[in-house]
């Protein structure tokens, strides 16, 4: 079993008196494709939030490599190796797309600059499949483009853990193939991903493992069909009358 | 010391009248209006002018300035604001165009006032009796002001807190999306916000014009101290409005009494950089997300 | 990235060409003329400088004053015992360290903030000067005496503008400018890539305020004598904002499109219909806002591409039929 690169210990965020993850603890081990799940309003993106240090936990630590990091400021934890994409794609409007990746490269863990960065912005251009068309304006893409430059800039970081919030939601079905293919490639070369998802086909065929959320609470954790025939997850997901 | 406390006291009833006014067309109608002044000073003139001409006790008065100033500040966001929020992509957006045009309507309504009554100072004779609390005498003009903005400032807790009316409009102040959601008309909402804010800053400047020398340039500086017993309240925020007009007007009255009366925004300032530094989301906010 | 366009060398060469044009004017009138490009130089240099943190962060600085008026009162304080060159260097750092000072204070929190912080700085530091001043001399106004006359300010001022446009390209080929660029963008993503953007948007208001310390420290000549009311001039902080819009902040040299027609018409306002200016003011701040929101560079830029698009829309239709 590979090492453990990320470790959530008893994290909890409060707004006022709402308890958004209450004392949430996992471990994702390096190389790994954990996907986080639960119903809407469960906590995921909190917790992703979190992580990323777009939020600083109430109470809690989270460790990256054994060096905490909750506490740190977004950019810090970005440098040390947390790249993010965001629920609704944010792509820089105004730059083209290799600027886009350039910025995850230039400010990033790699801290490349001119030639090399931006060889490197082509270059993943070409592997999240949009080969030649770094110049385009990213504003005049359509919407799974805008999402593969999003990624491509993740990646361009050279991230330790990978964190895509919702990174398949509003794909066609044909779209949706080629994205889970992608993030099952980006995973195979090594990148350790944690996925907030809602696809349920996505997270049984990409997942080795999964977290389950529901109203803040860790609920149940382990490999993908164990948990999502767990009743109390099914209960979570439908309600109690169904269960 | 309590002569400091009281003067200072006297002072804040006024100053939180402009406040709540600039806090209102901040916190419902999202315009961060930096010609708040204007409405300020042309409320001391008008003042000045029923009570030399029309013999119109200022107190009284307001009964004509509130609703001319509601009227005028209605017009203003109709015409000049409105069109700013409707065409605002974002709420940065907005803040930048409303910071510049009401820059714009800053200027224009100074160098109207200007023109009228030149740069030189006023004041005019009201109630100037000796009142006595606590063993000091005061200006009587004072405690009348301070009394009138305190009466002014409970009316519109009512309103904001007992009307349906005053409930639509701290529904906008949290949310418009779901404010027009549960059928509140949010730009008329707004528009009325911006015209009440501008009703109450009038007042204050009425109130203001009884004990206060005043000219058709100082507008800029009230904005200023408007601004920041807002943003030390928390934008949006009643209470805290009215009790960081409070700490302003003691810190202001002890600073000039005490050190020297040239550094009452010095004074000010320190008070900001506390806030901005410890609480920027004002005495009683809440950490936002 | 690092080496330079055949367009960036020709672009460098007419602007060393159209400088060593400009700084000619001396020897051609030294009156009226001398004096129009001195203003021009001056608010060149000041919106140039100031676009250069508020042109892709938004924020709308109203500093100005307050770094130009410690630059002079640098120069005022001392002139009788130190080197005017050095003078120049401690307004800098003057008006560098209080930009810094306000940077930590507001810049961590939104434009609104901002905003209204610098409104009243630079009367809150006249305040303390003239407390100061009174307190500890006996004189309320300064003299400044040297053998400068209006042309040497004025090439002083013109090298000034050109140090602000050449560290204005450098900085916008730095990593600096491009994080400048994604905080504009979207300060999300930036935080998220690894960008301190609280730090980058320090950095910049005191590189911006610096300038303007500068361009306060070598003006204290041409006024002579120095009162804080004049140095702390609040209404250079606002010139300044309408005349960088007016021409638009996007390009480096966009405000300079701003400045030149509107230093004129200032000049003819002033000398014509000065009880007018506050007014002038006005209508240009909500000209600026509901006519020309991109300046006046940002809307020859939309025709232009309008026209491009047009013209290459044109043969493709014609194709079609």
């Amino acid at each position: 079993m590979s090492a453990v690169i990320l470790g959530v210990h008893a994290a909890r965020k409060a707004f006022g008196g709402l308890v958004a993850v209450n004392d949430v603890s996992f471990e994702v081990r390096q190389g790994e494709l954990l996907g986080l799940i639960g119903p809407n309003g469960s906590g995921k993106t909190t917790m992703l939030n979190l992580i990323s240090g777009a939020l600083k936990p109430t109470t809690g630590e989270i460790a990256l490599e054994g060096e905490r990091i909750s506490g740190l400021s977004a950019h810090r934890i970005a440098r040390k190796g947390v790249a993010r994409t965001f629920q609704l794609v944010r792509v820089l409007p105004s730059m083209s797309a290799a600027q886009n990746v350039m910025a995850g490269a230039v400010f990033g863990r790699r801290r490349l600059w001119g030639e090399a960065a931006l060889h490197l912005s082509h270059e993943l251009l070409e592997r999240v499949g949009l080969k030649g068309r770094g110049d385009m304006p990213v504003g005049a893409m359509t919407y799974i483009d805008q999402k593969r430059v999003e990624l491509a800039r993740a990646l361009a970081s050279d991230p330790r853990v990978l964190l895509l919030d919702e990174w398949l939601a509003g794909l066609n079905p044909s779209e949706l193939k080629i994205g889970i293919a992608l993030i099952e490639q980006v995973n195979r070369e090594g990148r350790t991903i944690i996925m907030v998802e809602h696809v349920m086909d996505a997270i049984r065929s990409l997942c080795g493992r999964c977290v389950v959320m529901s109203s803040g609470v860790k609920i149940a954790e382990g490999g993908v069909d164990e948990t999502l025939s767990n009743p109390e997850v099914i209960r979570a997901y439908l309600g109690d009358d169904d269960a | 010391m309590t002569q400091i406390l009281v003067t200072g006291i006297l002072l804040s009833g006024t100053y939180a009248l402009i406040a709540l006014g600039l806090t209102l067309q901040y916190g419902v109608a999202r315009i961060m209006n930096l010609a708040n002044g204007e409405t300020l000073v042309a409320g001391c003139f008008i003042a000045m002018w029923l009570f030399a001409t029309l013999t119109i006790n200022p107190v009284v008065g307001l009964l004509i300035i509130a609703p001319a100033a509601f009227a005028a500040n209605w017009g203003i966001y109709r015409v000049a604001l409105e069109p700013l929020v409707k065409r605002a992509k974002s709420r940065g957006q907005l803040e930048v165009d409303s910071i510049l045009a009401t820059f714009g309507l800053l200027f224009l309504f100074q160098g109207i006032m200007l023109l009228t009554f030149g740069g030189e100072y006023f004041n005019y004779t009201f109630l100037a009796q000796r009142f006595e609390i606590l063993g000091s005498g005061y200006g009587l003009n004072r405690v009348v002001a301070f009394a009138a903005a305190v009466a002014i400032a409970v009316a519109l807790y009512f309103f904001l807190y007992r009307t349906r009316h005053g409930t639509a409009m701290r529904a906008v102040a949290v949310d418009p999306k779901s404010a027009n959601l549960v059928a509140i008309d949010v730009a008329r909402t707004a528009a009325i916000a911006f015209a009440l804010g501008g009703a109450l800053t009038a007042c204050g400047g009425a109130l203001l014009s009884t004990f206060y020398t005043f000219n058709a340039s100082m507008g800029v500086v009230f904005t200023m101290k408007a601004l920041i017993i807002v943003i030390m309240g928390g934008v949006g925020d009643v209470r805290g409005a009215v009790l960081a007009a409070l700490i302003l007007g003691v810190a202001e009255t002890a600073v000039a009494s005490l050190i020297d009366p040239s550094l009452t925004l010095a004074a000010t300032y320190t008070l900001f950089i506390v806030v901005l530094l410890f609480r920027p989301q004002g005495m009683f906010g809440r950490q936002t997300t | 990235m690092t080496r330079l366009s055949q367009k960036e060398i020709a672009i460098g060469v007419a602007a060393i060409l159209f400088l060593a044009l400009a700084a000619m004017l001396p020897f051609v009138d030294q009156g009226y003329y001398l004096s129009l490009a001195v203003n021009i130089t001056l608010y060149a240099a000041l919106c140039t400088a100031w676009t250069l943190f508020s042109g892709p962060t938004h924020y709308v600085s109203l500093a100005t004053a307050a770094f130009f008026g410690l630059g002079t009162y640098a120069v005022a304080l001392w002139v009788d015992v130190l080197p005017f060159p050095l003078l120049v260097g401690f307004g800098a750092v003057a008006a560098g360290a209080l930009a810094a000072l306000v940077g930590v204070a507001t810049l961590r929190l939104s434009g609104v903030y901002f905003v209204i912080f610098t409104l009243g700085l630079a009367e809150l530091v006249r305040q303390i000067v003239t407390w100061a001043q009174g307190k500890f001399t006996t004189r309320m106004g300064l003299y400044v005496f040297t053998d400068l006359r209006e042309m040497h300010i004025y090439w002083m001022l013109l090298a000034l503008t050109a140090l602000v446009f050449l560290t204005g390209w450098l900085i916008n080929r730095s990593r600096l400018g491009f994080a400048m660029r994604i905080i504009g963008d979207d300060e999300t993503v930036a935080r998220h890539s690894g960008i301190d953007t609280a730090k980058a948007k320090i950095a910049l208001f005191v590189i911006s305020g610096a300038f303007i310390g500068i361009a306060g420290a070598i003006c204290a000549p041409r006024y002579g004598y120095i009162q804080a009311t004049t140095a702390f001039n609040p209404m250079t902080s606002f010139l300044v904002v309408i005349m960088a819009l007016l021409g638009g902040t996007k390009r480096l040299w966009g405000p300079i499109v701003g400045v030149i027609p509107f230093v004129i018409l200032m000049d003819f306002i002033t000398v014509r219909f000065s009880n007018y200016m506050p007014i002038a003011m006005g209508l240009s701040f909500l000209a600026i806002v509901f006519l020309l929101p991109q300046g006046v560079t940002g809307r020859l830029e939309q025709v232009w591409n309008r026209l491009q698009s047009r013209r290459t829309a044109k043969p493709a239709a014609e194709k079609a039929a």
